[in-house]
């Protein structure tokens, strides 16, 4: 037997996936939908995000957003191409529609209001409408495979207190929901509206002192069950510390960004992403040495976080490569129109990155997540 | 373990300090009760023991408190997590994660425990508590029950040497209560844990403590002694140790199992007599106020409520009881039109709840809800009382005239959240009663009240019903039902169990009977003052009770 370790896929045991992994997955198929306008390679691309997200995702509440970011991406491309049609400069000389246009004056140049529609300009607004839905599509996937809350969990202890405050924040907000309907209820059993502005003001009152009183309580809790203990470290490390990794994070966004925006070099990227991780490692191994707290049950990170990583990061990889070795493969020219091609590089990593429907372990079957029941109370209508 | 010395505790702005001159010592592995009215000091003395008073609520402290050697006045609560675990009043306002099991590991999390250590502990927990089904659960989806045990099981996994838990058993079921209550006992026993708990049901904590903590309030000196001797003496306590008073047994019982040995000649002495009849003045009222039929309610598929069938009459008292979560609430819901039925029908008043709205609602139900104060919303009690005769359509007054009657101590200009919990129950009771609907419901209105006050709601309720009122109550407090029930209903998984006379029913059920009943059963006598009223005459001549104020 091979230890629970390196067994991945089918056969692992169920365990929750790193969150981590499955976002870096996620976020290496949006850089590698970023680098093309392919309409085929970025169909595919939503292909594979669907089939790992419907292979791999749990029934929770939080997983079922896939769905809703299916159908953001859908109206992304609507409204991309009805603004090219209404506003958009015209291309090309195919009219597939002609329609007539509002004269703007010369100051507005470049706007332009109504006019024929050309197939040109519509497929040039499509492809790039896709390439953002596609995006939109891949951190859909991220969100339903991977639980928010252990996300939080996997935070490094540097920021520590920004995960604190936003998990207290998630649990706030439910309970703040539920208090509004009791107290929505409390004035309907005094024969009161409960719907329009008076009642919304009067509501307002009892469920705002409702939720002052409990972060008074949950602070008093808090405290008395050792949150915020001294370490070893002196408060000026703490800071330092976090500020060093505040600083990592924001380097290594600027140089993620100039990865996944097309057009900025790659020469001064490169440098920038890199100098941010490693600032964000000391940072996060500096105040990990100094810190009382220890984590309880941490999702591991073994050879299947490694393999669904891996996938992602391969996949953007080859979409990298295809754009500095044959660039014209990966943009389908749309004046004059023509087919787009399948290039090979683009293929590898699409297979690379549907590797993890196979190679993520199963999720736990018994776990129930969602919320069992429905709020206390329900106002008539 | 803990040293008070010589403490004085003084709130910023009070005028005479919380606690005055405390001297207390506790050992380990002692199971203190701590008793005393609503704002006597009670909670105060709790939270002093973790430092929670002063360096979290501010105020001046005078002595010292050390707990385990270190001296809180110099460690914050924070820094005392290892030592003191302190359970608060109201679980779900604790909770820090969203599922159980995080929750259970949060505390040890911030101690730094190896992850080997807090995964073995968390397991030991969840069976110790009986959580273990509902390790994954989100904590807002539990029950009010589920989750006291869940903050109970919280501070457990860190291993404090001593436990402070504020009113541990309030919201819960008598089952559950006692399950808590054995659990804290081996911790006691098998762990030397010091506990320290403020409880207001002494029927259900007096016979395991060690010892008792009285905090008279106003600043008086605490009394402490071990149980047989604080209960001679205090003006209140459980019904057990009133019947002893009152018999005079010597030594005075603190449990069931003691009292019923002792009960011998008094159950020989009632012999031929008859409870009181819990008669209803002018008998029932020929219509009913309510009536359900084949009721059904569910909450997505899971059915809360099967086929219920119940009818209420003016002049009645109904306690409804059952496990948390049994469905009590929501038939109450359910009878003022807050829940949809999913089968069967409910008529409040001869309508459809369902399509009753304001003036027409307020005139045929009210309930007062769990939480009271959900019910209030102006900022002084002259403004909800106002507020509520214009909701009501009653004369100018009406309100601030019932609040007269049921808490005459209440002062105008306070803000309903500074309101005592007992005060608080009693001004959305007026609120609700201004409109005078026949049909009254309460939903565990006894929670977190003191002994006086409770009897204060028991004088109230027992004269609504003699004005011919319908009144029905969802409530786990056993001795309250008996005091006050003409009939009670128990429901099991949304299913009504039994419906009966309160004696046919509680007398016989090992979770529902009062103390009395236990002690004196077979025969149906459910309270003291029963029994004072059929032979209190022969006990006072063949006995010189102990005090002379033994019923109060």
């Amino acid at each position: 037997m091979t230890s629970a370790r390196w067994q991945i896929g089918a056969g692992a045991l169920p365990r929750w996936l790193h969150p981590g992994a499955w976002w870096v997955w996620a976020l290496g198929l949006a850089t590698a939908a970023s680098r093309t306008t392919n309409p085929l390679l970025l169909l595919l691309i939503i292909a594979v995000a669907a089939f790992v997200v419907s292979a791999r995702k749990p029934d929770a509440p939080w997983a079922r957003s896939f769905g809703f970011f299916l159908r953001l991406g859908v109206i992304v491309v609507v409204v991309r191409v009805l603004i090219q049609v209404m506003f958009g400069a015209a291309i090309g000389t195919t009219v597939l529609l002609p329609l007539p246009g509002i004269a703007l004056p010369t100051w507005l140049a470049g706007v332009r209001l109504g006019g024929d529609v050309m197939l040109e300009s519509i497929l040039m607004a499509f492809y790039d409408g896709l390439r953002l839905a596609t995006i939109l599509v891949c951190i859909g996937a991220a969100n339903s495979l991977a639980s928010p809350s252990r996300l939080l969990k996997s935070v490094p202890a540097a920021l520590y207190e920004v995960g604190v405050s936003v998990v207290v924040a998630l649990t706030f907000t439910p309970q703040l929901v539920i208090d509004v309907t009791r107290v929505r209820a409390a004035r309907h059993l005094r024969g009161r509206a409960t719907t329009g502005v008076r009642a919304i003001a009067g509501a307002a009152m009892p469920v705002f002192e409702g939720a002052l009183d409990r972060s008074v309580t949950l602070a008093a809790a808090m405290d008395s069950r050792g949150y915020g203990r001294r370490g070893s470290q002196s408060a000026a490390q703490r800071k330092g510390s976090a500020a060093l990794l505040l600083f990592g994070l924001v380097a290594a966004c600027i140089g993620s960004y100039g990865l996944v925006a097309a057009g900025s070099p790659l020469l001064m990227d490169a440098p920038m992403l890199a100098f941010g991780i490693i600032s964000c490692v000391t940072a996060i191994t500096w105040s990990a040495r100094g810190s009382v707290r220890t984590r309880y049950r941490p999702d591991p990170w073994w050879t299947s976080e490694w393999l669904v990583a891996g996938a992602g990061i391969l996949a953007a990889a080859c979409f990298l490569a295809a754009r500095w070795w044959m660039p014209m493969s990966l943009d389908t020219a749309f004046d004059p129109p023509a087919w787009p091609t399948l290039p090979v590089l683009g293929l590898i990593g699409i297979a690379a990155a549907i590797t993890p429907a196979f190679t993520a372990p199963p999720i736990p079957a018994t776990v129930v997540l969602a919320r069992t029941e429905e709020p206390e109370w329900q106002v008539a209508r | 373990m803990i040293r008070f010395e010589d403490v004085t505790i003084t709130y910023s702005g009070a005028s005479r300090p919380a606690l005055s001159n405390v001297n207390l010592r506790l050992d380990e592995g002692e199971l203190v009760l701590v008793v005393g009215r609503t704002g006597s000091g009670k909670t105060t003395l709790l939270r002093a023991m973790n430092g929670l008073v002063p360096h979290f609520t501010g105020g001046s402290l005078s002595g010292r408190i050390l707990v385990g050697g270190r001296d809180t006045a110099t460690h914050p609560p924070r820094e005392l997590a290892d030592l003191v675990g302190v359970v608060p009043q109201d679980p779900s306002s604790g909770f820090v994660t969203d599922t159980v099991e995080e929750e259970l590991a949060y505390g040890m999390e911030c101690l730094g425990l190896a992850p080997d250590v807090m995964r073995r502990r968390v397991e030991e927990t969840l069976d110790l508590l009986g959580l273990n089904d509902l390790r994954n659960r989100p904590l807002l989806s539990l029950s009010a029950g589920q989750q006291q045990r869940v903050s109970i099981g919280a501070v457990l996994t860190s291993h404090p040497k001593v436990l402070v838990l504020d009113e541990p058993t309030s919201a819960l079921d008598p089952g559950a209560a006692e399950e808590v209550l054995a659990a804290l006992q081996r911790l006691v026993h098998d762990l030397g844990v010091t506990v320290v708990l403020a409880e207001h049901r002494l029927e259900r904590v007096v016979q395991f403590a060690d010892r008792v903590i009285v905090v008279p309030g106003d600043a008086q000196p605490l009394v402490i002694g071990t149980p047989a001797e604080v209960m001679r003496l205090a003006p209140i306590a459980p019904p057990v140790v009133e019947l002893g008073r009152l018999a005079g047994w010597s030594p005075l019982p603190l449990t069931v199992r003691d009292a019923r040995r002792a009960a011998g000649p008094l159950r020989d002495l009632l012999v031929g007599h008859t409870p009181p009849l819990r008669a209803i003045d002018g008998g029932l009222g020929s219509e009913s106020l309510v009536e359900t039929t084949d009721l059904t309610v569910r909450y997505g598929q899971r059915p809360a409520l099967r086929s219920v069938s119940l009818t209420i009459r003016g002049g009645e008292v109904v306690a409804l009881m059952g496990r948390n979560g049994a469905g009590k609430s929501t038939l109450l819901h359910a009878i003022v039109g807050l829940r949809a039925s999913a089968g069967g029908s409910v008529l409040t008043g001869g309508k459809d709840p369902r399509n009753l709205r304001g003036a027409d609602l307020v005139h045929a139900v009210g309930l007062v809800p769990q939480e009271p104060g959900d019910l209030l919303e102006a900022t002084t009690v002259t403004d909800e009382c106002r507020a509520a005769d214009r909701d009501a359509g009653a004369d100018h007054g009406t309100t601030r005239a019932l609040l007269a009657l049921l808490a005459p101590d209440v002062i105008d200009t306070t803000h309903p959240r500074d309101l005592s919990e007992g005060q608080r129950l009693l001004l959305a009771l007026a609120v609700i009663l201004a409109a005078r609907p026949p049909l009254l419901l309460l939903d565990e209105p006894t929670r977190g009240l003191d002994y006086p006050t409770k009897a204060r709601l028991v004088e109230v309720l027992r004269d609504l019903a003699k004005a011919g009122h319908g009144i029905m109550l969802a409530t786990h407090d056993v001795e309250l039902a008996a005091e006050v029930a003409t009939r009670v209903v128990v429901l099991a998984e949304g299913e009504i169990v039994a419906d009966g006379s309160t004696a046919d029913v509680v007398v016989s059920s090992p979770m529902f009977a009062p103390q009395v009943a236990k002690v004196l059963a077979p025969e149906p006598w459910l309270t003291v003052s029963d029994v004072l009223a059929a032979i209190g005459p022969l006990l006072l001549r063949s006995h010189a009770p102990t005090s002379g104020d033994a019923v109060g």
